[in-house]
């Protein structure tokens, strides 16, 4: 039986499909739809498939109108297929939502301690004025501690240093490091001039804990040995790593002191943000005794050395009244900083 | 050391005068500007207006208190008798005391008010010398001179001047200043002033000293100089008031006359002496020697003090020790009440031995503390006629002559001096004559040479310290003033920065705090037993001379630290918490020389446990770029033995992972479980330890080309006995996978039904992929039987069924 009018027929089939389309209330829905509609057994296929009985002239204008519906009707059903994503991604994000305020979660982070966070301040610094960084053992002999810093056996000096020795070797012959000075020796005798190192690290001393002694502590010691290096160098470089750690505002000042391993030697002090002064650490010009100790000749090369307390620079800067805070480890106290 | 302003001035004539030196803060600037580092400035002899002379009238006891009496006191001639209330005993009635009038502030600051001390006026305050100012006495009421007016100042009575004390913390090379004059001339360098020393003439009368004494050297060594005087007609008594007071303010008791005399001259020349009673010096003789075995002195404090054969000891004629030589005199040769005449000692001992002594006996005095620094050996007879002057001013009789040995002093030094030099170390442009000017103003004698770059320096007497050109370069740099050198920046021709290995600690720390973890830093010291309590390496090094037992053992690990730090929270109720560290450690060396040495990372991770333990190891490797490292099971010291495990890479065990030891936890008083990781670092030195996570080879910094091809994954469930260790399993796939193998993830394991009792099923997802071609099914399914093959034959596993 041939259709006398497809033509209305198939705009009949395209009004009641867009009705139906948009009457499915769900994906599923729209898929049989979709399968009724655009299907093989769907009314269109079959128009599509019975062209040949239509007439000639007729063919061409029914082919143009039965492939506008087919694209009609799909287009339709992408469209309402979005619109059913749509509805199914908002219900999901509504069955998905949190209260991101009542997370049971663990906030603690870990710290540096603060001794760390101060040395590795001072690093910084002096890396930004062209030092390298050394280190060395804590153990030492007393020839690397006392003696290749002028201080030979007997030297009076080594009273101003408690020394705490070991059970090892013959009696007072190998020590805890009373200073990071070692360093500076195994610096020297391992390295050629120029030198530019700061040594930081553990020292020791038998010093009964109090608020202001320990008997383990830290320190920072710098070391420069080039051609032509003066007490004005030694002074210009105290007052730039203090500019540098503390701000431009602050000032140094030199006065004289003594160590065995410096001469000239000086204390150093800096201003506080307050303008007083306090002090800071021991420095010098290197003694030529170290130098020839070193394998190195004075007259050629020439250097200076400074020291000071990781500590005591920390209190300063945070505070701190009592130094045995920095051993009790209460992380109260490391988690603060 | 202390000085005070006028004493200073008696040999800096117009230092009172003087803009700076007569301004004692900036005196004390000064000082500190010279090295002579000054800590205090203290004002003495003010606050003392409105004490006067008063007149005791009539003692009478408190109505209602047995500790206070009344005193009547006029305070001028025939005046109204005042009552005052007084805590002392020791005045009667027609002495002269000391009086605060009603208004007087006292030096302490207290106000003398009228008031009633148990229902009776008290109108002022009688004194002692300590609320004075001017003597430690405090036991009864300053006595006065009987023959003082009443209402007479006490600042006028007393001849109490008002001065300025400062306290010098002195560094050892300065010997000098140990004394007055010693700071005196350093001053009047400083500030362009004269220095001088006022000449003493004495008359001397009686016998010479000579027939009446000898003195002989028997060890020219230990001793470089002895001279004696004689004095006669000595009485002991109180010495006058201007000397107690200084030796008071300066820190110094005064004894009697004698001492007095002994003490101010060594603290005004820096010259220790001591008197003999001549009388009871047998063969009034003074000799010299070393000690003998066996020997044994009574020392003037009376202690039986055993003597060494280094000790120095004065002999009398009899060759019996009566003192230490330099530390201590002896009890039998003692001036006392009945003393008349006294033999007087100065010497320049040999400084170490004098230390040696000194600290073998453990006896520190004023006179050891300058000898082992070197006392002017040219100072001597200028000390012992000051002596004299003083003795003689209280009607003692010089006799004429000096007793002179000699020994062997040091050489005096003569030092070349270069301007060239001078100007290179400190940066400075000081002229030869500029030089020449600082060194002669405090005594070290300049000669030119025909180089005029070139001078030539005596080294004074009384700077033993100074003995080579730099020590004369600090001089012009101290008188030159170190505010005056300028401030240079230098700069290196080599580049700064950090090591590869600081900046992988800095890196490792990072990431530990970034883990939960908080860098905790203990001493390194623990006390005997927590080594073994612990059950870490128990051959820990001791300190030969601790201060308090439980820092006598230094760490072999760095558990025990961290666990105590543990203990400690958790008595504070701080608990789950996770601490790290990177530390030194130490072990006792081979044959008992130098000690073992390495650096160590420790974490403890408090409340969780061994897998949380290894997972932040296996990161920790990951982090340093470490590829293939295995963790084995294994028992280690100090951890739970069922959950614990070293961790190799190839055969190098670079760290220990787990669980610690509930037996050690509970014993520092931490009862949750504690995961546990440590680490050598390992590097170049020594102390670095030998091999560790950042000395062993990493995965290098080489690019690698990745592979564009399809990768594929197998995955294998091999059954094994409970003892393989699945690293040890995952360490065979990858060998046996070799390149084609990119990755060996475990992802389950089982135990249970369908797998037999002690055996547990792993399954390994190991990804493949060849770098040129896409692998086919045949070669896939070749390499699946190879690595079956190989986990067979290996471990013994075999395939899930």
């Amino acid at each position: 039986m041939t259709d006398p009018d497809p033509l209305s027929t198939t705009a009949q089939i395209l009004a009641d499909g867009l009705v139906m389309i948009a009457a499915t209330e769900s994906a599923d829905a729209l898929r049989s739809v979709d399968s009724e509609l655009l299907g093989k057994t769907a009314p269109l296929s079959q128009l599509k498939a019975s062209m040949r009985d239509v007439a000639p002239e007729l063919r061409k204008v029914l082919g143009q109108a039965l492939n506008d519906a087919r694209s009609a009707v799909e287009s339709a059903i992408a469209e309402r297929t979005i619109q059913f994503e749509a509805a199914a991604r908002r219900e999901q994000l509504a069955a998905e939502q949190l209260d991101l305020s009542e997370m049971v979660i663990d906030r603690r982070i870990g710290h540096h301690h603060l001794i760390t966070q101060t040395r590795e301040r001072l690093e910084d610094a002096f890396v930004g004025l062209g030092f390298t960084v050394a280190e060395g053992p804590e153990v030492e002999t007393d020839w690397y501690n006392f003696e290749a810093l002028n201080m030979p056996a007997g030297h009076p000096a080594r009273s101003m240093w408690d020394t705490l020795y070991l059970e090892a070797g013959d009696p007072e012959t190998i020590l805890l490091r009373t200073h990071t000075s070692p360093v500076q020796i195994r610096t020297m005798m391992r390295e050629e001039p120029p030198i530019y190192v700061v040594a930081p690290g553990r020292s020791f001393r038998s010093d009964t804990a109090d608020a202001t002694h320990l008997p383990v502590f830290h320190q920072i010691e710098g070391l420069v040995i080039d051609k032509g290096i003066t007490f004005a160098d030694l002074a210009g470089t105290i007052e730039a790593f203090v500019k540098v750690l503390y701000g431009d505002d602050r000032t140094t000042r030199l006065r004289p002191s003594y160590f065995p391993f410096t001469e000239p030697s000086a204390e150093f002090d800096m201003t506080t943000a307050t303008g007083e002064w306090v002090e800071l650490g021991g420095c010098g010009m290197v003694n030529p005794n170290v130098l020839v100790a070193c394998g190195l000749d004075p007259e050629e090369w020439s250097g200076f050395a400074f020291g000071f307390g990781i500590e005591r620079m920390a209190m300063q800067r945070h505070g701190l009244d009592d130094i045995r805070e920095f051993v009790t480890n209460d992380i109260r106290f490391l988690s603060q900083f | 050391m202390k000085v005070t302003h006028t004493w200073l001035a008696e040999f800096v004539p117009g230092l009172l005068e003087h803009r700076v030196g007569g301004d004692a803060d900036a005196l004390g600037d000064v000082m500190s500007a010279l090295g002579l580092c000054c800590e205090e400035v203290v004002r003495v002899g003010e606050g003392l207006d409105g004490i006067i002379v008063a007149e005791v009238l009539g003692l009478s006891p408190h109505p209602d208190a047995d500790r206070i009496q009344l005193v009547q006191v006029a305070t001028e001639s025939g005046a109204e008798p005042l009552q005052i209330c007084c805590g002392a005993f020791n005045m009667s009635v027609g002495d002269k005391v000391p009086l605060a009038t009603l208004g007087t502030t006292m030096p302490d600051g207290m106000e003398i008010a009228r008031r009633k001390m148990r229902g009776e006026w008290s109108n002022g305050m009688l004194c002692s010398s300590r609320e004075l100012g001017i003597g430690e006495d405090h036991a009864g009421i300053f006595i006065l001179d009987s023959s003082l007016v009443p209402g007479t100042p006490i600042t006028d009575a007393l001849g109490i001047v008002a001065d300025a004390v400062f306290d010098l913390d002195l560094t050892p090379n300065r010997p000098d200043g140990l004394s007055v004059i010693g700071v005196a001339r350093d001053i009047a360098g400083k500030l362009s002033l004269p220095f001088e020393l006022p000449a003493i003439e004495l008359a001397e009368a009686g016998e010479p000293a000579g027939s009446l004494a000898t003195v002989a050297i028997g060890d020219p060594e230990f001793c470089g100089r002895f001279t004696a005087r004689v004095l006669s007609g000595i009485t002991i008594g109180t010495s006058p008031t201007w000397m107690q007071q200084r030796l008071t303010q300066c820190g110094m008791r005064p004894i009697n006359s004698v001492v007095d005399v002994s003490n101010y001259v060594m603290l005004e020349y820096g010259q220790p002496n001591h008197t003999y009673d001549l009388g009871k010096v047998a063969g009034r003789h003074l000799g010299v020697r070393r000690a003998r075995h066996g020997e044994q002195i009574v020392t003037l404090d009376g202690q039986t003090r055993p003597l060494d054969e280094r000790d120095g000891v004065i002999v009398d004629g009899t060759d019996e020790a009566i003192g230490i030589a330099g530390v201590m005199g002896g009890q039998s040769t003692e001036i006392s009440e009945t003393t008349d005449s006294v033999l007087l000692e100065l010497a320049w001992w040999d400084p170490s031995s004098i230390s040696f002594t000194s600290k073998r006996l453990g006896l520190r005095s004023e006179a050891s503390s300058r000898y082992e620094k070197g006392v002017d050996p040219e100072v001597g007879s200028r000390a012992a006629l000051r002596v004299a002057e003083l003795l003689v001013a209280q009607g003692a009789t010089l006799h004429p002559g000096a007793v002179v040995a000699e020994g062997n002093l040091p050489a005096p030094s003569i030092v070349t001096v270069r301007t060239a030099r001078v100007n290179a170390l400190l940066g400075s442009s000081l002229s030869t004559e500029d030089i020449r000017g600082y060194l002669g103003s405090i005594g070290f004698e300049c000669a030119p040479t025909d180089d005029s770059d070139i001078t030539t320096v005596s080294i004074p007497s009384w700077r033993p310290d100074s003995t080579a050109e730099i020590d004369v370069v600090e001089e012009v740099a101290r008188l030159h003033g170190y505010e005056l050198l300028g401030k240079t920046v230098p700069k290196s021709s080599k580049g700064g920065g950090l090591s590869q290995r600081q900046s992988d600690i800095r890196t490792l720390r990072r990431f530990l705090a970034d883990a939960g973890a908080s860098e905790a830093m203990p001493m390194s010291f623990l006390a005997p037993g927590d080594l073994e309590a612990c059950g870490v390496r128990a051959d820990g090094v001791v300190v030969a001379n601790p201060l308090v037992a439980e820092e006598s053992v230094l760490r072999t690990s760095l558990l025990p630290g961290l666990v105590k730090t543990l203990g400690y929270n958790a008595a504070h109720r701080l608990t789950s918490i996770s601490l790290f560290e990177v530390g030194h450690c130490f072990a006792q060396g081979p044959d008992g020389g130098l000690p073992l040495e390495w650096e160590e990372v420790a974490v403890v991770l408090g409340g969780r446990d061994a897998r949380d333990a290894v997972e932040l190891a296996h990161r920790v490797l990951a982090l340093l770029s470490i590829e293939g490292a295995t963790v084995r099971n294994r028992s280690v010291g100090g951890l739970h033995p069922g959950r614990s495990a070293v961790i190799c890479v190839g055969d190098i065990e670079v760290g220990v992972v787990g669980e610690i030891d509930p037996s050690v936890t509970e014993r520092y008083g931490v009862s949750e479980r504690v995961g546990y990781l440590s680490m050598v670092l390992g590097g170049d030195e020594a102390w670095h330890g030998e091999a560790g996570v950042l000395s062993i080879p990493r995965s290098g910094d080489v690019f690698r080309p990745i592979s564009r091809m399809p990768s594929s994954d197998i995955d294998l469930a091999l059954v094994t006995d409970d003892s393989v260790g699945a690293d040890e399993m995952a360490a065979t796939l990858r060998h046996a996978g070799g390149d084609l193998v990119t990755s060996v993830e475990l992802f389950d394991v089982y135990r249970g039904r369908g797998v037999t009792e002690g055996r547990r099923s792993l399954a390994f997802r190991l990804r493949v992929q060849a770098a040129d071609r896409t692998l086919t099914d045949v070669e896939l399914g070749s390499l699946r039987e190879s690595l079956i093959g190989a986990a067979a034959s290996a471990h013994g596993a075999e395939l899930r069924s």
